[in-house]
């Protein structure tokens, strides 16, 4: 408590608007990406409950909303195409990488490399308002007349280049989010690689640094030419060039006035070359966030930290040379099948040996089943289900069967709900003592992990068996098909999961906003007794950080299973 | 206590770079990323049709090589300006940085010139890929030299003050925008035999 006060009394108040709005403090803007991508989160599960209400009970009338939405009550094809669409985009662009790099990364990176704030603080503020704008442009698609953007989270051309309007504003927002992006990775690379404290070598970065700054390197290097696709694509909607749009394209049975020539698997390559290094943004985070609390709670050192680092930059590296494996069935060729599939097995070594380290952490552990511990423990064999699922996807033999079924949605749904969605929660309960100066309610965690964890396996696992069976990932309404008919009984059973999972979320919200005030307050700055810098600050810690700089001793993660001596990176002592 | 940021002004022994400059390298690597995506377009588009018409018969390369040249002289220029500041002469300084915008709104004016002919003959997006990707890679090259006449004029006009107080960090700033301007200047050196010359 002395630390608060004695750097309270050292501060001119701002005001408010300066000090919680445009903040240039990395940890409320890092706040700020938290907040709003738990609302997209929300916005975009929600979206899913509609879809899982129709595809449970085709047709029938939505409870209490559904003559809000539609004449009939119940979800049209066009708006469930539309929803479908819009859940991916807000997931992925607006829910999850905010969450794991805009908040994460914003609050954590500047703490465990002993900075005051990020390397540009304006900038920051900035990357988050430009964040904030393209999601709001993005909302507003809603209300386009004919409604949002419903060519899928991917805009395959041309079906998205002859779409309506909205799909101008998905474009749009898009250019606001890369942007957004753009600004954020070059300020988490540079504060890691130039702020570090003294002593804090590169190979004494806590896993979570290595993991946020390899994946600032994807969002860097990837993103740019899905920004130029997207103008590609915008040139084509706007101004009429056949960029995307081949010669002798009929549309309705009509020929379309185009100048053709144009390419769609063009925009496929493109588009893939982001969102392939895009898997491993929304993954690579939470490999850090795990890495943390799991030899936190396991009391022992990463199980090879080394090759751990090392397996981080060649799947970042890795993941730049493997996108056109979502392209298989589009006939590019078998040359081109045959390198991207040797790529892919290739790729799947490193992620292999990122969970084998953090396996073989907790052999001879001495484990702290800690509410993030359990998020962590359920995290691996979760990312394993889901990564090893991903390899017959990457066959191109196997992959002739799956592709477009319920199988690709159970696989990347593993890695990026029960996977990456698991590691983010886990990280929360991990850092609130840090942010709050207060423990969330150990009861509530369990019970919210408990029912999570049922409740998601229930909603993905029979997607792999349908998957198997053939049924279409875009279906409408499966039951017009004899094998869809056969397996209508388990979407029944997915959608009931997927609201129990719903309902599971409140004693996490609620627990989250009330612990701020009125949660157990941590009796030092460092309850889990872990190593990292952050730890080293007080809770929460001041605009500045640390009043006075800390240096660093030692690698992360001296910890010993038999014994409670822990010695933080930034304690002199050898105790 | 305020927010202390080190290496703003002075480089970090490590890496041998201030902060900016490393910003500004990252931000460098991912345009290339961009254009290296439009041009990577270009390509596949070009690889896909019989009939792709040749730059130099339907553009006007000899107004191009003017642009070339003014562009290049302008890189010269950037550095001249930044080499003053080193030798404390910020009088110089301005006489170059001037020449440097000037040189932008030269190119701008060619463009325009270029643009013109081509919206006077009806020719937009719409008439063939080939203009479609010649309009995207020159626009946006031409949206980056206005955001270049932007920074520069900042750094000339208001942006200066900043050599009375802190004369390090001001030219740091002149160095990174002289880079950024130099990136635009390569990628004209790329577009220019690409689109116009093959």
């Amino acid at each position: 408590m002395t630390h608060a006060e004695h750097t309270h009394s050292g501060h001119h108040e701002m005001p408010f608007w300066r000090k919680y709005i445009f903040s240039i403090d990395h940890k409320v803007i890092g706040l700020q990406y938290g907040i709003t991508a738990t609302f997209f989160l929300l916005f975009g599960f929600f979206l899913m409950i509609l879809m899982r209400w129709q595809l449970a009970y085709p047709g029938v009338e939505i409870p209490f909303i559904g003559k809000a939405l539609t004449e009939t009550g119940a979800l049209t094809p066009d708006l469930y195409n539309a929803l479908g669409a819009m859940h991916g985009t807000i997931m992925i662009f607006l829910g999850v990488v905010p969450m794991a790099v805009g908040a994460f990364g914003n609050y954590l990176v500047p703490l465990q490399v002993g900075a005051q704030d990020m390397a540009f603080p304006k900038l920051n503020m900035m990357s988050y308002w430009v964040y904030f704008v393209g999601g709001v442009v993005m909302m507003s698609s809603f209300l386009m007349p004919g409604g949002a953007a419903a060519s899928g989270w991917t805009s395959y051309p041309p079906l998205s280049v002859t779409a309506n309007n909205a799909q101008t504003v998905w474009l749009l927002a898009m250019v606001f989010l890369i942007t957004s992006s753009l600004l954020g990775s070059i300020n988490t690379i540079v504060t890691a690689v130039q702020l570090r404290a003294k002593g804090l070598s590169f190979m004494r970065w806590p896993v979570h640094v290595w993991a946020q700054v390899a994946t600032a390197f994807l969002l860097l290097l990837a993103f740019p030419p899905l920004e130029g696709a997207a103008v590609l694509q915008l040139v084509d909607r706007v101004f009429g060039s056949s960029f995307f749009l081949p010669s002798g394209l009929y549309i309705d049975g009509a020929k379309a006035s185009v100048a053709g020539g144009g390419n769609p698997l063009l925009w496929q390559h493109l588009f893939w070359f982001l969102a392939h290094p895009e898997v491993y943004v929304l993954i690579l985070p939470a490999v850090g966030v795990i890495s943390e609390i799991i030899s936190t709670n396991s009391r022992k050192p990463i199980y090879g930290y080394k090759t751990m680092v090392y397996s981080i930059l060649f799947l970042g590296f890795m993941s730049f040379v493997v996108w056109a494996h979502h392209m298989f069935m589009t006939g590019m060729g078998v040359t081109l099948s045959s390198f991207f599939q040797a790529t892919t097995m290739i790729i799947s070594i490193p992620s292999v040996i990122i969970l084998t380290t953090l396996l073989l952490t907790l052999w001879g552990a001495s484990i702290r089943f800690t509410v993030p511990m359990l998020f962590a423990l359920a995290f691996l064999p979760m990312f394993a289900i889901g990564g090893l699922t991903g390899l017959p996807l990457g066959l191109t033999a196997s992959d002739i069967h799956l592709h477009d079924t319920y199988y690709v949605i159970g696989h990347f749904h593993y890695v990026v709900a029960p996977g990456t969605l698991f590691a983010l929660m886990g990280g929360v309960y991990f850092w609130y003592p840090k942010i709050t100066g207060r423990q969330m309610n150990q009861f509530l965690g369990k019970l919210h992990f408990w029912l999570s964890f049922v409740a998601i396996n229930f909603v993905f696992m029979p997607m792999f068996l349908m998957g198997s069976k053939g049924v279409s990932r875009r279906l409408y309404d499966q039951t017009g098909y004899s094998h869809g008919a056969a397996t209508q009984s388990w979407n029944v059973i997915m959608s009931t999961a997927a609201f129990v999972l719903l309902l599971a979320q409140i004693p996490f919200l609620y627990n989250m906003f009330t612990s701020w005030k009125w949660g157990k307050k941590v009796e030092n700055d460092n309850p889990w007794e872990a190593t990292t810098l952050e730890w080293a600050a007080s809770s929460p810690p001041p605009h500045e950080n640390f009043p006075t700089p800390v240096e660093v001793y030692r690698e992360p993660y001296s910890y010993s299973p038999t014994s409670r001596k822990v010695r933080p990176q930034f304690s002199q002592q050898e105790a | 206590m305020s927010v202390q940021i080190p290496y703003i002004d002075e480089p970090h022994p490590v890496t041998g770079v201030t902060n900016a400059k490393l910003g500004v390298w990252l931000f460098l690597a991912s345009e290339v990323m961009l254009f290296g995506a439009l041009f990577s377009a270009l390509i596949t588009l070009r690889l896909g049709v019989n009939d792709w018409p040749h730059g130099y018969d339907i553009l006007n390369v000899p107004l191009a090589t003017l642009n070339t040249v003014v562009l290049i002289f302008s890189s010269v220029t950037v550095v001249m300006a930044w080499a003053s500041l080193k030798m404390q002469n910020l009088s110089r300084f301005r006489t170059y940085m001037v020449l440097t915008i000037l040189c932008s709104f030269i190119f701008l004016a060619v463009k325009a010139v270029e643009y013109g002919h081509k919206f006077e003959h009806g020719i937009s997006p719409a008439t063939s890929n080939f203009y479609a990707i010649y309009f995207v890679i020159t626009g946006l090259h031409g949206l980056h030299i206005i955001g270049g006449i932007i920074v520069n004029a900042y750094l000339l006009g208001p942006g200066s003050r900043m050599w009375k107080t802190q004369p390090e960090r001001f030219t740091g700033r002149i160095e990174c925008a002289g880079l950024y301007w130099h990136f635009v200047d390569l990628v004209w050196i790329f577009l220019f035999p690409i689109l116009y010359l093959l």
